[in-house]
């Protein structure tokens, strides 16, 4: 049995007006256990708080009850109160009668008795709390960006800058994402490569950066501050250390015939390759899926013209164990296909692209130089028609029920920078509704209809039908009412954008979650928008929703600023009220394990002593204290009852049932 | 039945703690009232309410036990009001077989917003307990005091 002491407060006469605390005070000194009883006008005052820790030393109280406002007002204020008086900080209890009690009564004795009764159940409970520890665990100084797109580029440069250790895995053989595929950014019209690529040079340039690039990540165990991730680095049959990325070797390579997914498949390229002119690291790739010396061990072209003898056909897979105290994921986005799309005669017409290869087809370093032509013959387009929400705000299953954000802005960039450079085109747009929230996005939409004359129709186009090197659109004018019959040159597609398909299993490893579209769900949609609810995991740029590249780039730098502050201590304190399983009682059944949303709960194979001085192994739970959240899930999934929580165990709640049913 | 006027529940509210018991101290904020015999016990998740505490409080004659927990999708550790969800729709099903009244418990998501639901909430479930009478059936007289 603990010894209590009891503190009422007035608040003033927030409580004392409803409730007659020194009844209260009173009536609850009689109570098991209770050595000392009071009531005060302010609790939480300094006066207050000296008193609470001088009665602690005078009665040598071992437990406090206080009868104030709510816990989540000033739990913590007594919980340090008590501490500094010597006492442990989980031995003191709340009982709420102000706002569960006085404020919400009018009649004087039936809050009283009621905060009489709220008084007997925390005295109940802090008899049967026991002193609880904040366990520490020490941070690994170094964190870990999954995906190495701006994201991911913009995070490890803040957390770098910091003066911490970053490494950034990137799946394809070079950095820099998808931004550098596009060739204007919007609303500014900005070369994104010549903002790009500087960011590229300064990740590889950086000390404190090291990048992994034609690598994935294979596995992640431990928790946050203690990451252990295995980095699978892959094949690329070039050493890297050798190759100086002269590109003699993407010239002599006699295989010809790769279609080049940096061009989206727009043009070919050769079996060993550089993505593009800047890639960084500026390191030869070879695609095993074309190259005849792998396939069939005759040609060996590459080795013979590499002056540096960096190639290397017996390279293997190779596996690199690093610890991390934080991991940043920024996988990113992709277009969806298109293949349920026949309406739109994407894979009958190559006239009818994707938005993202209309980039590659404007692009200075694209397949056609810059001149925008038609993939089928060549030629000047001179009827283009855009067509929005491809996928994006479906309600059937066939695309995505979100809106994918970016699509109406490189809309009006492309039509933009259709009209600028040839003014002798006509450009259609055909959308649901136009959605411009951001700065100067609007004014940049406006300029498109206004200066650069491009037709936005409002409505869909139901059926692009290819009819004689001409594309025929039908579609509906809603505000005109009217069906409109355009023979377009090109059809551009605005597809849906959908996370990038490594996400769904990284989040598995991760123990992070998702929503039902695959984006990572943050913590808190407002206040805790760049972490996952998993401790130790912070998200960053498209792979937790749609973003444009000025967003990306907030949410980047701030989930480095969030990491920043982790990494920063030496080591975390964990909360105490954690699972804690009786071994005696676990029969090592893995039910808990099953509902832990946090992969807190492990099984190890234990020594027990068995009868007759024998020894029995038993495999029974464990909880790491470090990734426990104190959810309490596991405690109701146990069959056995082995399972119970530090600070609400189940002999504490039913002692607090009792107490108000009695 | 006839309404017993002198009939006062006894009501077991375990709010989960970062939605619920929020609301709850809200609808105290705001002065909305609801009746005294609502007591409220909080608890971290929904997820951590054992069946077992509803028995045992039914058994120590509480005439009415209500949960209340964040709204499905929005629970502070992702998924823990979903397993409370399935366990109570377990236990209802053995409380209706056991022939005590459906309406006895009852779960109830409330965000921390929602200062006013969780009032009329309370208002409505007790008037409810209040219509049912007393709980008779689980019971234990022995563990009665007076």
């Amino acid at each position: 049995m603990q010894r209590v002491g009891v503190f009422v407060c007035w608040c003033g006469s927030n409580i004392a007006a409803t409730v007659d605390v020194e009844k209260v005070a009173e009536v609850l000194a009689k109570e098991p256990g209770v050595v000392f009883s009071t009531n005060y006008q302010y609790m939480c005052s300094q006066a207050g708080q000296e008193m609470i820790q001088e009665s602690i030393r005078k009665y040598n109280l071992t437990g406090v009850v206080i009868c104030s406002c709510s816990p989540r007002m000033h739990e913590n204020t007594f919980r340090k109160t008590c501490e500094k008086a010597g006492l442990n900080p989980y031995m003191v209890e709340i009982a709420n009668i102000r706002e569960q009690c006085s404020w919400i009564h009018k009649d004087k004795d039936t809050a009283t008795e009621k905060a009489i009764i709220l008084g007997r159940a925390a005295i109940a409970k802090v008899h049967l709390n026991a002193p609880l520890t904040a366990g520490t665990s020490p941070v690994k100084k170094r964190a870990l960006v999954i995906g190495g797109g701006i994201a991911g580029i913009q995070t490890a440069l803040d957390i770098a800058d910091a003066g911490f250790d970053v490494d950034i895995v990137e799946k394809e053989p070079t950095i820099g994402g998808k931004m550098t595929q596009i060739d204007k950014t919007f609303p500014t019209l900005d070369c994104a490569a010549c903002i790009l690529t500087p960011k590229m040079v300064d990740a590889a340039q950086n000390e404190r950066i090291h990048i992994y690039s034609y690598s994935e990540v294979s596995s992640v165990r431990g928790f946050v501050g203690n990451f252990k991730v295995t980095i699978k680095k892959k094949a690329r049959f070039v050493d890297e250390t050798k190759c100086t990325g002269c590109g003699l070797c993407t010239e002599k390579c006699p295989q010809k015939k790769v279609p080049n997914l940096f061009n989206l498949g727009l043009d070919n390229r050769r079996a060993i390759y550089i993505p593009f002119a800047q890639a960084v690291p500026k390191v030869a790739t070879i695609d095993a899926d074309y190259c005849t010396m792998l396939k069939s061990g005759k040609c060996g072209v590459c080795s013979k013209v590499c002056t540096a003898g960096a190639i290397d056909y017996q390279q293997k897979d190779a596996f690199i164990e690093q610890e991390y105290g934080a991991i940043v994921v920024a996988t990113g986005f992709n277009p969806i296909k298109l293949d349920k799309y026949d309406e739109f005669a994407y894979s009958q017409s190559p006239d009818v692209v994707t938005s993202l290869e209309f980039e590659r087809l404007m692009n200075a370093a694209g397949p056609t130089g810059g001149t925008l032509l038609r993939p089928s013959d060549g030629q000047h387009p001179h009827t283009i028609v855009f067509v929005q929400c491809v996928g994006s705000r479906c309600d059937d299953s066939k695309g995505k029920p979100y809106c994918s954000k970016i699509c109406c802005m490189y809309t009006a960039k492309h039509a933009m920078l259709c009209r600028e450079k040839y003014p002798d085109t006509d450009v259609y747009v055909f959308y649901i509704d136009v959605r411009t929230p951001g700065k100067n996005f609007d004014e940049f939409y406006r300029r498109a209809v206004e200066e650069y004359g491009v037709h936005y129709v409002k409505g869909m186009v139901g059926k692009v039908v290819p009819e004689n090197g001409k594309l025929k659109v039908q579609a509906s004018d809603l505000i005109g009412n009217q069906q409109l019959h355009i023979d377009a040159d090109m059809v551009v597609l605005a597809a849906a954008i959908e996370p990038d398909k490594s996400a769904r299993p990284l989040a598995t490893m991760l123990t992070a979650s998702m929503d039902t579209n695959d984006f990572f769900t943050e913590a808190h949609p407002k206040l805790r928008p760049v972490e996952s609810p998993t401790a130790g995991i912070f998200l960053s740029g498209a792979c937790q929703g749609p973003k444009d590249i000025p967003e990306t780039v907030a949410q980047a730098s701030a989930a480095a600023a969030k990491v920043i502050g982790l990494l920063n201590k030496d080591h975390l304190i964990c909360n105490p009220c954690t699972a804690t399983p009786d071994e005696m009682m676990c029969n090592g059944c893995s039910s808990c394990e099953k509902v832990c949303p946090y992969g807190a709960i492990t099984y190890i194979d234990k020594e027990f002593r068995g009868p007759n001085r024998t020894t029995l192994i038993r495999r029974v739970a464990q909880v790491n204290p470090a990734v426990c959240q104190g959810c309490g899930a596991c405690t109701v999934a146990c069959p056995s009852g082995a399972m119970d929580l530090k600070g609400f165990s189940n002999k504490q709640i039913m002692a607090e049932v009792d107490a108000i049913c009695r | 039945m006839p309404v017993n006027e002198e009939f006062k529940p006894t009501i077991v509210a375990f709010c989960c703690n970062w939605c619920s018991y929020a609301g709850a101290d809200l609808s105290g904020t705001n002065r909305l009232q609801y009746p005294a015999n609502v007591k409220i016990i909080r608890i971290p998740c929904s997820c951590r309410l054992n069946p077992m505490f509803i028995l045992r409080a039914f058994q120590r004659g509480a005439d009415g036990v209500i949960l209340c927990g964040c709204h499905p999708g929005d629970c502070h550790y992702t998924t823990g009001n979903y397993y409370a969800r399935r366990r109570m729709t377990l236990l209802f099903s053995m409380l209706d077989f056991l022939g005590i009244e459906r309406e006895r418990t009852r779960v109830e998501w409330v965000s921390a917003a929602e200062g006013a639901k969780f009032a009329a909430t309370m208002n409505e479930f007790s008037a409810t307990i209040h219509k049912l009478g007393p709980n008779r059936r689980l019971e234990d007289l022995r563990c009665r005091k007076d």
